[in-house]
């Protein structure tokens, strides 16, 4: 009885030592907090080592205690219990003195978090203020400003791509060496723009702003993701931080709105598409903001979200109406955003001519840019 | 063991009903006792088969067995039945079984509301499963309830009919709890035979007295809160709508104003077990007695006035940031003195470890780590870092686990030969004792590593970097789930049959626990005092 019993304890401590050792032995990279690339994330992990330190220090001690009683006071060594024990003079006082050692500790971690918490709530000027707004699911960031805009979604990669998951199409691009500003908001639900190396998390709250910053030390590319349970679609809303040299920045930022400005004129003018090209549009804005709810086969998810191919509204030319005031304007009480806001005419024709056209649907009409004008 | 006094009912007016009445129309709190602790444990298997769904999904990346929908929903109900269905009555069954016997009471106070609130707890269980298979039944069931346990808005208002049945389970499982902590104030502070001043009562009967005061407290403010949340979905208000005025941190702040002390609800019906099981089987007294009941005073005030260090994210003022992180980490106070005081009742004891204790050694080892990365995640920046990452389901689960349902582990197995009468098998006490308490670390260990690695609760997919931990974690999350057929094993061959125990189980029993149960022979009769004692 008792050898096996001896077994069991030595089997106690054999465990409890290898926590203690793999947390220690390999706090290393991947074990450990995602290292730091920025001065305010610098800080708090230098904060988050100091706690981690105290508190292996603490499990080392508490742990020491008990494998000391354990060897020492057994019944099975003939320990006879000292029934005065907690009369004594450490009986007595052991309520004042183990308050006191835990309130010193508590209180050098709580100096050290305090200061480390003034930096990330003081707001200096920033040099950019990037506004980035959550929605279901994927992210928006309006460059403050400059006239900007990214809309950034999950790329669909195999999961046996390293990058599952982790990239995105339109990554945000922000300079080096400067102090950024984040707005943070949401659209529709809670969501939080997560990215380790660059910044502390807040979470996006539709209808008020948040404010976070960063202040960027290395150049490379950050990857995050949403953090606050948004819905069907959390797990896949990754967000992407390109992270580029000061000069790099402004030969991106006037590239950016060359490219925003061409596609503007684009869907401005007043020419009639042809079906082939709006096709082709329309299945590229498809897969960028729709995909993720009704699929690529229009399908949608059974009892979640609508399917498209088949539908009444989309094989019906007598909806077509109807089909555009649903994309402009959303369907009230449900996951439907309205995309108006969101989407230039050109791109809400092709869209909806695509959604019209695509998996089947026979309505068959080609919808123009001027046609969602006027429907706005 | 010396062999066991045989008794007999001779003494008893009447005994039990037969059949079914003796269930259903009960008034006797062993029986009803009983029940809630059948019930905690048929809710176990409900609540563990979601676990082994969540690990079983999180096992690779990529989706493989539901929708993401579907994997929301279980984590919610994972959580709501495991802390409502499960620890709570598991707890409230220990209390109904023994605080009557310890402080000499006849039975409880209040025997018809005792009755009552245990028969709600079954219509909350049936609620809450509805609530899982509502939005696939109802044309326009609408998105499952795939917020998590804490329901946030406006995700919430989001969902379809599912979250209207768990708003009513909620409603009906505070219900519950609020008369059962009603009933056990009561019977604390009016019952206790002449001479059980409040100073000797065991620490089991404190730390319940101080739960049943939190419950009461703080389960209103959750009931209005999810009542809130129902308007705001059918009748138009907007309390947590931005575009009409509302705030949807306001349900965050209401949430956990009630899920912080739930915590602590939750613990110190355990840290009560540990109160007797240490002592018991170090065969020497409780260490700081008056230490652990203020202590846990301490702890039950404070637990009130720290909510929001589950929101550091929601953008609070300096101030009030401040105010949170100091009083969060000035909790360690009271938690550390409670488990220096466990060491120091081992302290020149003279100890065995029979299951009971092997559960009581381990929980102060996992529940003090559960406690040093409590206080990480207390410092506001660093938990800007950790938030809603695996990190802290890593921690809360270590809180959970070791603190509440290893602490009731102990406690079955400590009682186990007095509410049965037969000793359990302690062998295989022993094997299920070692087998969860590595296959538990085995889950939940590496979640440390992933949470730090930046992996998100609440997801049903994770991009390939975290599959090592995933994988390793579900393999011990298996294991543990079957670690229970094992358990459930040993309670049955205990109830059909086994050594007979003595009025007093342990060799420490007295010494352990200074209550008036061991005074009874075990199983104890339907009728526990016909006579007050009284305490010298």
């Amino acid at each position: 009885m008792l050898p096996r019993r001896d077994k069991c304890l030595s089997a106690l401590f054999i465990t409890g030592g290898a926590w203690l050792f793999s947390s220690m032995a390999h706090a290393a990279y991947e074990y450990n907090l995602t290292p730091p690339a920025s001065t305010l994330t610098q800080e708090i992990f230098d904060l988050h080592m100091l706690t981690t330190i105290v508190g292996t220090i603490i499990m080392a001690l508490v742990t020491g205690m008990i494998i000391y009683a354990l060897i020492n006071f057994r019944h099975a060594k003939g320990a006879i219990p000292d029934q005065e024990f907690h009369n004594g003079w450490f009986g007595r006082w052991a309520w004042v003195l183990v308050p006191v050692i835990v309130l010193s500790i508590d209180l050098t971690i709580a100096s050290s978090a305090s200061s480390t918490l003034n930096s990330v709530e003081s707001h200096d000027k920033a040099d950019v203020t990037v506004k980035v707004i959550g929605s279901q699911w994927k992210w928006t960031y309006e460059y403050m400003d400059d006239d900007i805009k990214i809309v950034s979604n999950l790329k669909k990669l195999e999961p046996t791509d390293p990058l599952y998951l982790r990239d995105v199409d339109d990554p945000l691009v922000l300079p080096t060496g400067k102090r950024v500003r984040f707005l943070l908001t949401s659209s529709d639900v809670l969501h939080n723009w997560g990215i380790a190396e660059i910044v502390p998390k807040k979470i996006n709250i539709p209808g008020y702003i948040n404010e976070t910053w960063t202040h960027i030390t290395k150049e490379g590319t950050y990857r995050g993701q949403c953090y606050e349970n948004c819905g069907t679609g959390h797990a896949f809303m990754p967000a992407v931080v390109r992270a580029v040299s000061p000069t790099e920045y402004e030969q991106w930022k006037v590239a950016r709105k060359a490219q925003q400005a061409q596609a503007a004129a684009e869907a401005s003018a007043d020419k009639v598409w042809a079906k082939a090209e709006l096709m082709a549009k329309g299945e590229e804005v498809y897969t960028k903001n729709c995909l993720a709810c009704h699929q690529a086969n229009g399908q949608g998810l059974p009892g979640v979200f609508p399917a498209l191919a088949g539908s009444k509204i989309a094989n019906n030319t007598a909806a077509l109406a109807d089909h555009i005031a649903i994309v402009v304007k959303g369907k009230a009480g449900t996951a439907m955003a309205a995309w108006g806001p969101q989407l230039n005419d050109l791109d809400i024709a092709a869209v909806v001519t695509y959604e019209r056209n695509a998996w089947g649907n026979t309505a068959g009409e080609l919808v123009q840019p001027k046609d969602i004008k006027a429907a706005r | 063991m010396s062999v066991a006094t045989t008794h007999d009912h001779h003494h008893d007016h009447h005994g039990p009903p037969r059949g079914w009445q003796r269930w259903v129309y009960s008034t006797n709190h062993k029986d009803i006792g009983t029940m809630y602790l059948f019930f905690a444990l048929f809710m176990l298997f409900f609540g563990g088969a979601m676990a082994m769904y969540i690990r079983a999904e999180l096992f690779m990346p990529g989706v493989q067995l539901a929708s993401p929908d579907f994997y929301n929903n279980m984590v919610t109900d994972h959580a709501l039945v495991m802390v409502f269905g499960m620890v709570m009555p598991a707890a409230a069954g220990m209390a109904n079984w023994m605080i009557p016997m310890m402080i000499g009471a006849p039975d409880m106070a209040l025997p018809r509301l005792n009755n009552l609130s245990f028969w709600l707890l079954p219509a909350a269980a049936i609620l809450l499963m509805l609530s899982i298979v509502a939005p696939y039944i109802f044309p326009d069931g609408g998105t499952p309830v795939n917020t998590g346990w804490t329901l946030l808005p406006p995700l919430s208002v989001q969902n379809g009919i599912g979250m209207d049945f768990t708003i009513f389970a909620i409603h009906t499982l505070g219900v519950s709890s609020i008369l059962a902590s009603i009933n056990i104030v009561t019977t604390i502070l009016n019952m206790r035979a002449p001479g059980m001043t409040m100073m000797k009562m065991p620490l089991f009967v404190w730390a319940w007295f101080f739960t049943a005061l939190l419950l009461i407290a703080v389960m209103p403010v959750l009931a209005g809160a999810v009542t809130m949340l129902l308007f705001d979905r059918h009748f138009g208000t907007s309390f947590f709508d931005a575009a009409g005025g509302g705030d949807p941190i306001l349900f965050q702040h209401l949430f956990w104003f009630f899920g912080h002390p739930e915590v602590y609800v939750l613990l110190l019906p355990s840290i009560g077990v540990l109160g007797l099981v240490i002592p018991t089987f170090a065969r020497k007294p409780l260490f700081g007695y008056k230490a652990l009941v203020y202590g846990m005073g301490v702890l039950a005030a404070l637990g009130m006035v720290v909510w929001a260090h589950h929101q550091y994210t929601i953008g609070m003022s300096l101030v009030a940031t401040n105010y949170f992180m100091i009083g969060t980490i000035l909790i360690s106070i009271p938690v550390g003195l409670m488990l220096m005081n466990f060491i120091f009742t081992m302290w020149r004891g003279s100890m065995t470890f029979e299951t009971p204790m092997l559960f009581g050694i381990a929980i102060i080892l996992m529940f003090s780590f559960a406690g040093v990365t409590g206080v990480m995640l207390a410092v506001v920046p660093a938990d800007m870092q950790y938030h809603d990452t695996m990190f802290v389901v890593a921690h809360f689960h270590y809180a959970l686990i070791p603190g509440a349902v290893f602490g009731l582990y102990a406690g079955v197995f400590y009682w186990l030969p007095k509410w049965t009468g037969h000793m359990y098998n302690e062998r295989l006490g022993q094997i299920f004792f070692w087998w969860t308490t590595i296959s538990f670390n085995l889950t939940f260990f590496p979640q440390h590593f992933s949470g730090l690695a930046g992996m998100p609760r609440r997801i049903v997919d994770y991009s390939i970097q975290y599959t090592e931990f995933n994988m390793i974690s579900s393999i011990g999350g298996f294991l543990f789930g079957l670690s229970h057929l094992l358990f459930l094993f040993i309670i049955i061959q205990t109830i059909r049959g086994g050594a007979k125990a003595p009025a007093k189980p342990w060799e420490g029993s007295q010494i352990g626990t200074p209550g008036l149960e061991w005074t009874l022979p075990s199983p104890p009769p339907f009728h526990s005092f016909t006579e007050a004692p009284v305490i010298k």
